[in-house]
């Protein structure tokens, strides 16, 4: 943690959702420390085409904008009035009813009242008011209108990056007003006058060039890959095939990056590993496409083409017949509700089909891309692994749905079942806190970097205080999540507002509870003993277990 | 202050109708012109709206799925919050339309300092008090086709006996007159009494509520204090405005020309205002779009060429290191 922070009782303290301010049409804001994101820097934005490189603070007087910066917005905003017809009716239709005020993660740890989602998105409304209606024109603030001004646009960079594009709010909302696309359109503008941060800019570029966000180049690809084939036979005794670009396999794996580089990704991709040798899967992983996230989601839909573009073209190359998607939410986002529609149609491959279990996943029919826990439910629904489920009993788990499977995919009960499936000591989280409800780890898109750190525990305050809940009252001591921003950003949340929850993937306890032929485990896959070397009798128990579970809970 | 401001506003308004009416006898103007012209304006502009954001097309399928998505054959998935064909979207937005979905899972936050803790308790009372007020709205709005039609027809009078179930007073209470006033009193004080609400509250908000309150105010003291007006004239002048003969029977009394002069303010308003939520909801692509984008490919219609950066560029960059970590290249140079 890179800067000072106060205790959590006093950060917490401090928060008061009574509006302080008279009202909200003062757009000037204080760049306070720890509650904002560098500025992209130059040799990125050119590297992507990107307008306006310029090396700035958003702590500076002059952000250095172009002359004509106005209409350079204002004809952005037109235009995407013109393109887009959730802006157009999300302009237009907000009653401003309030449903959505305290729905927001960031109001709820902040209390700053431009983070209730309907004042976000008047922010861009009071502007859309002013340039483009009758009623905005004449009657001004009385209808909520305001000119476009330089601090206008700060104030948008502001709270536009202080929005993880969640789509909590839009779930409450009786029309669906879905703050999340304002807040993306809202920084597509910003783009067109080189405002933009790095820790979006800088993971897109190096996707673009390398094909991840960590800007690891084929070779060093391969060995972190390497690498972790080699840490498995060292956990397991079993060496397992791991193929790279390998043309005419039957299927392409895809997963965010953090995955082969992060930890606790790292225990992930060591579950991911083990499955697919249990299972004889006949995969590839893939260097050119070695990105399942998509930072271009948190820059403007046109990045996000540009970035996406590799996993169908490279699936195409390689020939395979359909693609598999490891945990990651955003990329999910990208995958579900825009893959097919930017870059499909996907008529070179075939619709997926398990070869293991013979299931036909006719809900990716067209896009050809499963999810990771759709595809592993099914192997266990078919009973096609088998699983020891009390190799996980050091742990007490709880689920934190990803704010994109849940709210723009739907996938709630695939996750769950594999989780209950193999390990027997779980606990949801509060109702209002799961499930489509569920609250963001406060540093989704593009937000999660050090100098915006109290803004994120902020944001992250509700999930953690679910955390802290279960943790207190039953003792769980992991939370399981499917999402690489998550378990990059959830141990600092939680370590500062609940220490002693560790944070781990789904396929992380699926590769501890897995039983494979001729294993040789003595220890968890973070190397840490088994809770019960002597699994022989227990198993058939467990097996038995297994076996009502699955008919029972979904 | 946005709410004064809105007050004064509708002040202004009445004071022209009741001046207009009672001392410069400008009966045929508020009797027949403005509401002509305010229809006009409403069909106009309503249309026109609906148009223009017809116009802008959907480039995303963009669901917001607050349930189990359709997937595996045994995962149970809920069609109405989670939508995979047509049908469901359609039941998706009757709940939202009939019921207010969206709105009943309200909750509240609130934050306990010991602990810390966040709580969320339940909150149904906006929903209760919107769903009330649109029904309500509905059901006057068709009662009160009664003075446009001759015989009244049967629809018409089945809604009355309804709404007048109890059997008090003469005339009869309708049920509709009191909820509405009700919950439009509780909307606007909701909207003070929070300082959530208070903050994002615009005079235009304000304005819509005044507007409502003051129609249906108006409206009952018609109805069911001395201040009543003959039923007779009235219909003789409803009948004649739908029929295109409009005739300016004398003496409605002016508390009728205030009414029917808000009405027309409300007609001649709505294109204008959120109050066009009333059309927006059908059309919001989180709501009216099923979630079945695995499954369908939906197109883009101003999709455009981007710059990407291909494999045949990406294996020229890297072929060398590639080949020396022993990987497999589609061109050995
Ligand atoms: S819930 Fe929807 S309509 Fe109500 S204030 Fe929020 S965005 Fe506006
Ligand atoms: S999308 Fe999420 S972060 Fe953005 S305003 Fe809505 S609730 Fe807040």
């Amino acid at each position: 943690m890179a800067e000072k922070l106060v205790k959590p009782e006093e950060l917490a303290g401090g928060i008061d959702y009574k509006p302080k301010q008279k009202d909200w049409f003062d757009p000037r804001v204080e760049f306070r420390r720890g509650t904002w994101n560098y500025a992209a820097p130059p040799d990125n934005l050119k590297y992507l085409d990107l307008p306006n490189p310029r090396k700035w603070s958003p702590t500076d007087e002059d952000w250095k904008l172009p002359d004509n910066w106005k209409e350079i917005i204002l004809e952005g905003l037109r235009d995407r009035i013109k393109r887009f017809r959730s802006l157009q009716v999300f302009m237009d239709i907000c009653v401003r009813c309030g449903a959505c005020a305290d729905k927001c993660h960031f109001f709820i740890g902040s209390g700053d009242p431009k983070n209730m989602p309907v004042l976000r998105a008047e922010l861009l409304r009071s502007v859309y008011r002013k340039d483009y209606t009758l009623a905005g024109k004449l009657m001004g603030k009385m209808v909520g209108a305001r000119e476009l001004t330089v601090d206008v646009l700060k104030e948008w960079f502001y709270y536009f990056y202080q929005c993880t594009e969640c789509r909590r709010c839009s779930v409450f909302c009786p029309y669906g007003i879905d703050t999340a696309e304002i807040t993306m359109i809202a920084r597509e503008l910003l783009n067109l006058v080189g405002v933009s941060i790095e820790w979006i800019c800088t993971p897109a570029a190096n996707c673009f060039r390398t094909g991840n966000h960590l800007g690891i180049q084929p070779h060093g690809f391969a060995d972190s890959i390497e690498f972790a084939v080699d840490e498995l036979e060292e956990l397991t005794g079993i060496k397992v095939d791991a193929p790279i670009n390998k043309k005419g396999a039957e299927i392409l794996f895809v997963a965010p990056s953090a995955d082969y580089f992060a930890s606790p990704h790292y225990y992930t991709l060591l579950g991911y590993l083990a499955l697919f040798h249990e299972i004889g899967l006949d995969y590839t992983w893939s260097a050119y496409a070695s990105e399942g996230g998509n930072f271009g989601l948190f820059h403007s839909h046109e990045m996000m083409k540009r970035l996406n573009a590799k996993i169908y073209a490279e699936a195409k190359r390689l020939g395979v017949k359909w693609i598999l998607g490891g945990e990651c939410g955003h990329m999910w986002r990208v995958i579900h509700q825009y893959m097919d529609t930017l870059n499909g149609p996907a008529d070179f491959l075939e619709e997926p089909v398990s070869p293991i279990t013979g299931t036909r996943f006719e809900n990716a029919r067209s896009t050809k891309m499963v999810h990771i826990t759709e595809f592993t439910s099914d192997l266990i629904r078919h009973g096609k692994i088998k699983l020891d489920k009390s190799r996980n009993d050091h742990w007490h788990a709880t689920f934190h749905d990803s704010c994109n499977p849940s709210r723009a995919m739907g996938l709630l009960e695939e996750p769950r079942y594999v989780i209950k499936n193999c390990m027997n000591k779980f606990t949801e989280m509060p109702e209002n806190t799961i499930r489509e409800q569920t609250f963001c780890c406060g540093s989704g898109s593009g937000l999660g970097t050090d100098e915006n750190l109290e803004m994120r525990l902020r944001g992250g305050f509700p999930r953690a205080n679910a955390c802290k809940y279960v943790h207190d009252t039953k003792d769980v001591n992991i939370l399981l999540c499917i999402c690489a921003i998550d378990k990059a950003t959830l141990p600092p949340l939680l370590e500062y507002w609940v220490p002693g929850v560790e944070v781990g993937g789904i396929h992380e306890l699926i590769g501890n509870a897995l039983i494979m032929k001729g294993e040789k485990r003595e220890t968890d896959l973070r190397g840490t003993p088994l809770p019960n070397l002597a699994p022989a009798e227990e198993n058939t128990e467990d097996k038995a277990e297994t076996g009502e579970e699955g008919e029972g809970d979904v | 202050m946005a709410a004064i401001s809105a007050l004064l506003i509708l002040a202004v308004l009445i004071v022209v109708s009741m001046v207009g009416t009672g001392m410069a006898d400008l009966d045929f103007l508020f009797g027949v012109v403005f509401p002509y012209a305010a229809i006009l304006i409403f069909l106009v502009g309503f249309i026109y709206r609906i148009i223009r954001w017809a116009q802008s097309p959907v480039p995303f399928k963009i669901t917001t799925t607050c349930g189990q998505q359709k997937s595996l054959d045994w995962i149970k998935d809920s069609p109405f919050e989670a939508p995979h064909s047509k049908l469901a979207v359609i039941g998706r937005m009757l709940m939202e339309i009939l019921f207010f979905r969206s709105l009943f899972r309200n909750t509240k936050v609130d934050l306990k300092k010991d602990g810390p803790r966040v709580v969320y308790g339940g909150s149904k009372w906006l929903w209760l008090a919107g769903l009330a007020f649109h029904w309500s709205f509905l059901i006057i709005l068709l009662r009160h086709y009664r003075f446009f039609a001759d015989p009244v027809p049967f629809f018409v009078s089945g809604i009355e006996s309804l709404d007048s179930f109890f059997q008090i007073g003469l005339p009869l209470f309708y049920i509709t007159d009191a909820i509405i006033l009700i919950a439009l009193t509780y909307l606007f004080l909701r909207r003070v009494a929070d300082p959530k609400m208070r903050f994002i509250s615009l005079g235009s908000d304000y304005f819509a509520l005044f507007l409502l309150l003051a129609i249906g105010v108006t409206g009952v003291l018609m109805r069911y204090t001395p201040m009543r007006v003959d039923i007779i004239s009235i219909k003789e002048l409803a009948m004649g405005l739908v029929s295109l003969k409009p005739v300016v029977p004398a003496d409605i009394g002016s508390i009728f020309y205030i009414h029917l002069f808000l009405v027309s303010v409300l007609f001649a308003y709505f294109p204008f205002s959120k109050l066009m939520h009333m059309g927006g909801v059908f059309m919001s692509p989180t709501r009216n779009m099923a979630n079945d984008n695995r499954v369908k490919r939906h197109v883009n219609p101003w999709d455009y060429p981007v710059k990407t950066h291909t494999y045949e560029e990406w294996e020229d960059e890297f072929r060398e290191l590639m080949r020396a970590a022993g990987m497999p290249l589609e061109k050995e140079k």
